[in-house]
């Protein structure tokens, strides 16, 4: 009686996950068959398929553009963000002083409050030094999340590394840079992959603090998507939709390589 | 040799050795990233403090802007509004969540099938799920074309651009993030206990009260803290799927609203304040239970 209770209530829950599988799939196949369809009404496919769109979106929404922007947005922030990060997480790994939760603490909290709280005093300040609207500035707005996600990432590779090691390279002479670039250096590649993999999937698909910063030739792809999609009704909805679809797809690549790198679960770090 | 002697033989490993020493070359390492965040995180916060409490046309600190917000029914609904979004986003997300982590807590099966595909809607983002959301929860969508051929409806239900939208993409985005919190949480949980508990004649109801439940609470708490916080701050999903100029006008709506459209900062730094203070509230759980908030909410989060 038990056992088939049991049973049953976990049918139920392998139930509930399906659903949400196939809801997923539902939702973004729905914005894939839309961006090839020709005209889309109320069935349950489309008449007649076609790859307009996606010059229609490429031409009218300035597409070259946004995904340079994107590109060289996503690239910078991980760059500044591993050389701001990679310091401070092997201080914090390594050495232990007065004050030290304290500054976790204030390194978390940019993870943990919402960009919009702090996105619009953020987004004020960098307008009234006039860096506000421009890719400078969307990158600095950036790297206020992704400083502290560089260093929370870093900080568990650098204490895999033992200790005995620097103490043995010290030993034979070794100063401090020698242990920098022939010790520690190569022992955390796998943290610095890790790290700069998960700030480019959270760059590319970081929308709020883009949008509070960004101005006219400063969209990346998800705030372009955005405006667009908001326009709703002035532009055909397939081409949103096709905007959507290589934005998509963007994100599908980078999390492909994502995953050959870090477990799943790692990815779960909302940042809105 | 013991590397204490050695140590003691050479200052420059005596230097390494200590671990709680702060020498130059250790600060010289967090000056740049301390000062990064101090400069671009807590000036423009402290700054948004300040200017909300310096309306331009008055003179000295005043609190004008929050009497305004306050006085005001198209202003200070936004907070019952987001309260109404978030509250039972949050109940809903992290009760789910709950049951369905603790059904699985002794593992399950495809698990990495799972957990990939429960990742795909966090990194995807909010915007492109809304339009997916959009399209297939619309009036001509699958969703509803499903519905009316199977003969369980006959008018298309209305699920986008409104409360409901909101709600359902809230749910897209957060669950997986929840549920794989949870479940890393509770399977972290000694089964022995449970175990122990069984034999000594505990029903599953029983266990689940007496013995997980509280074990469970702290992960519960966290997770709760946390969706709260996160949908307390919902912008795209109100105003993509939502009604922003009605129903679903958040405050999140209101402060960029009065920042990017009317061009008041001092204003817009007050509701930014407000919105602040409110989620504040709800990390002040978190705070509590602060030993266990980095590992959790950064990295640790989900099965290892």
């Amino acid at each position: 009686m038990n056992g088939r209770r049991g049973r049953l209530w976990g049918l139920a829950l392998y139930l509930f996950v399906f659903g949400f599988v196939l809801n997923l799939l539902g939702i973004v196949s729905h914005v894939l068959v839309s961006a090839f369809a020709k005209r889309w009404f109320g069935t349950p496919l489309p008449a007649a398929f076609t790859t307009q769109w996606f010059e229609y979106a490429w031409s009218n929404f300035d597409l070259g553009r946004v995904l340079a922007v994107t590109v060289f947005v996503a690239l910078s922030v991980v760059v500044l963000a591993l050389g701001l990060g990679f310091p401070a997480a092997y201080v914090l790994a390594r050495r232990d002083f007065r004050g030290k939760p304290l500054l976790l603490l204030l390194y978390f909290l940019p993870l943990l409050i919402p960009q919009m709280t702090y996105g619009i005093p953020l987004a004020t300040t960098l307008y009234r030094y006039g860096i506000g609207g421009t890719v400078a500035g969307v990158i600095l707005a950036n790297l206020v999340p992704m400083v502290p996600l560089a260093i929370f990432v870093l900080m568990p590779f650098f204490e895999q590394i033992s200790l005995n090691l620097e103490w043995g390279a010290a030993m034979m002479g070794a100063n401090r840079f020698q242990i920098f670039r022939r010790i520690l250096l190569p022992l955390t590649v796998p943290g610095l992959l890790t790290a700069s993999i998960l700030i480019l999937v959270n760059t590319v698909s970081n929308f709020e603090l883009t949008f509070l910063v960004s101005g006219a030739g400063s969209q990346t792809l998800v705030v372009a998507l955005f405006y667009n999609a908001f326009a709703g009704g002035v532009r055909p909805v397939y081409s949103v939709d096709a905007m959507a679809v290589m934005y998509m797809t963007t994100v599908l690549v980078l999390l492909l390589i994502a995953l050959r790198f870090v477990r799943p679960t790692q990815m779960v770090f909302r940042l809105d | 040799m013991s590397p204490r002697a050695v140590a003691s033989a050479r200052p420059k490993a005596r230097r390494l050795r200590e671990p709680h020493a702060l020498d130059a070359a250790a600060v010289a390492c967090l000056v740049p990233s301390l000062l990064y965040v101090l400069v671009m995180f807590v000036y423009p916060f402290l700054y948004g403090i300040y200017s909300s409490l310096r309306p331009p046309q008055r003179a000295g600190l005043t609190l004008a802007n929050y009497v305004a917000f306050f006085s005001d029914e198209w202003q200070y609904r936004t907070v019952w509004i987001t309260f109404g979004i978030a509250v039972p986003n949050t109940v809903i997300v992290v009760g789910v969540a709950l049951l369905l982590a603790y059904g699985m807590r002794r593992g399950i099966r495809f698990e990495r099938a799972i957990t990939t595909i429960l990742v795909l809607p966090i990194a995807l983002g909010v915007i492109l799920l809304a339009e997916g959301i959009l399209g297939f929860y619309g009036g001509r969508g699958w969703f509803n074309q499903m519905l009316l051929a199977a003969g369980i409806i006959n008018e298309p239900l209305t699920l986008t651009h409104n409360y409901i939208g909101v709600l359902l993409s809230l749910f897209m985005q957060q669950f997986p993030f929840c549920f794989l919190m949870l479940l890393g949480y509770i399977s972290g949980i000694d089964p022995g206990l449970e175990n122990s508990a069984r034999t000594l004649g505990a029903g599953p109801f029983t266990v689940f009260y007496r013995v997980m439940l509280p074990l469970m609470a702290p992960g519960i708490a966290i997770a709760f803290a946390l969706v709260f916080v996160m949908s307390f701050g919902v912008f795209p999903s109100a105003i993509l799927l939502g009604q922003p100029a009605g129903a679903t006008r958040t405050i999140a709506i209101a402060a960029y609203q009065q920042a990017f459209e009317r061009y008041d900062m001092s204003y817009a730094s007050a509701i930014a304040v407000v919105m602040g203070l409110f989620q504040l509230a709800g990390l002040v759980v978190i705070i509590l239970l602060r030993r266990r908030m980095v590992t959790a909410a950064t990295m640790g989060v989900g099965k290892r």
